[in-house]
């Protein structure tokens, strides 16, 4: 009877001198790992034009109906140019759906997760915010 | 004549102002170690390493809104936290911290801190009455059995040392365990004081009087604001009492080796309070039946025991 109770204080002084695994997150940032569903990220092509052709397959596979496209008629070519993208982020469940269905892989899913805000219209996110300036094309 | 009062006063002061800065900073060296054992870091927000918590905990609870349900009977509701606090506070007269650091050292010292000890119940049980709730008089009604339970086990143990040191000034028992400890001589009644001082001071695995899962919170459960910091207040002064008493009774009080006495003796008291963290940590609480059985069927017997084999060697020898 007196060894278990022992065995238990041993125990958990072995865990008083073990590190702690506690982040001190807001000094201490967290790496997400590679497919972490973050932010979702709009890809563009080698001139810096959004990779969407406006095919409205996200804004309706969206679960939360948080995707708005606003298109017109491409002035030199064939079909349809985006002229605004908005992500409604208060809504928006991060569930890839949308990603999955992109026929031209035009929006990925990024690794930011610190979208805390103070006011709501922030977070709805135009095609400007969501476009990665800094990921040319690349990953498509 | 008016000197030496107003030395004594002072002294009084000092020490109650040593003694109220332990209890505080107990709270966080609890929240701390409970952090380090669950291997997590413990508040580190307030001030360096969380030092300032004490604090911010006070200024919140002076500020928040002070409570007195309809229902309660107000005038003990509000005696209850008093008692509790002051009936612990008072025990401290007679504790010596050094050779010559207290404010007195009367003969009967360790009968004075049994019955003043013993008031603190009347804190407990008041509350949980005059609350009129019936999760508080359960938290009363425990707490009532479970002192009565673990004090005479507790009494007798400390029967052992008594015999041994052939005196109640705690000053006298503790000079008459230089060069060895009562804790060696004592073996068996060191650790049914120590169990026994866990169920008087509310510890798990013996936290029966609040008792979270069963009874919201025991006989807290109607308090907020000042009133509630009270108990709490009382509660950590109380483990600081049980820890400085089991380092005067069984652990050589300041005696030691190489450094200076106060500092030896806060060493083990701060040693004693971390074993009731580790405890806390450790045990889950056991079920009440249970703990009178522990008390009726093997603390009694053991502590009888344990006092008959004391007095026999010593007639002997």
């Amino acid at each position: 009877m007196i060894k278990p109770l022992i065995i238990g204080l041993w125990t958990t002084l072995r865990h008083f001198f073990s590190r702690s695994v506690t982040l001190k997150y807001p000094e201490e940032k967290w790496t997400p790992p590679e497919r972490f569903r973050g932010r979702l990220i709009h890809l563009t092509n080698e001139e810096g034009k959004p990779l969407c052709i406006a095919c409205g397959l996200c804004e309706r596979v969206c679960p939360s109906s948080c995707i708005t496209i606003e298109s017109e008629k491409n002035p030199d070519g064939p079909g349809k140019v985006v002229t605004d993208y908005r992500i409604n982020f208060l809504r928006c469940c991060f569930c890839g759906l949308c990603v999955e269905v992109c026929p031209k892989n035009a929006i990925v899913m990024g690794h930011e997760y610190e979208m805390a805000s103070e006011d709501r219209e922030s977070l709805t996110m135009n095609l400007d915010q969501l476009l990665d300036k800094r990921m040319k094309s690349g990953n498509q | 004549m008016i000197v030496d009062i107003l030395l004594q006063i002072i002294k009084i002061i000092v020490i109650f102002a040593v003694i109220l800065t332990c209890v505080a900073y107990l709270t966080l060296m609890e929240r701390k170690c409970l952090g380090f054992f669950q291997v997590r870091l413990g508040p580190n927000r307030v001030g360096p390493w969380g030092l300032f918590q004490p604090i911010a905990d006070g200024l919140k609870l002076f500020f928040k809104e002070d409570m007195i349900v309809l229902h309660a009977n107000k005038f003990y509701f509000i005696l209850a936290p008093v008692i509790s606090l002051v009936a612990v506070l008072s025990c401290f007269a007679v504790v010596p911290f050094a050779g010559n650091a207290y404010i007195i050292d009367i003969p009967v010292a360790v009968l004075y801190l049994m019955a003043i000890s013993s008031v603190g119940v009347y804190g407990v049980l008041l509350a949980g009455w005059s609350s009129n709730n019936k999760y508080s008089a359960m938290g009363g009604y425990r707490a009532t059995a479970q002192m009565i339970s673990y004090e005479i086990p507790l009494a007798l143990a400390l029967v052992g040392v008594l015999i041994l040191s052939s005196s109640m000034s705690i000053v006298d028992i503790v000079n008459s365990q230089k060069g060895m400890w009562y804790i060696v001589k004592q073996p068996l009644g060191f650790i049914i004081f120590l169990i026994c001082t866990f169920a008087e001071t509310n510890r798990c695995p013996f936290d029966f009087y609040e008792c979270e899962n069963e009874l919201v919170a025991g006989y807290q459960t109607e308090y907020s604001s000042m009133k509630f910091a009270l108990f709490y207040m009382g509660e950590y002064a109380h483990i600081f009492l049980a820890s400085c008493l089991i380092t005067l009774y069984y652990l050589g009080g300041w005696n030691g080796p190489v450094l200076p006495a106060l500092v030896w003796f806060f060493l083990k008291v701060f040693f004693c309070a971390f074993c009731f963290i580790w405890i806390r940590a450790t045990y889950p609480r056991i079920r009440y039946d249970q703990l009178m059985n522990l008390s009726w069927k093997v603390m009694l017997p053991l502590a009888f025991l344990n006092l008959i084999v004391t007095a026999v060697i010593i007639v002997m020898f």
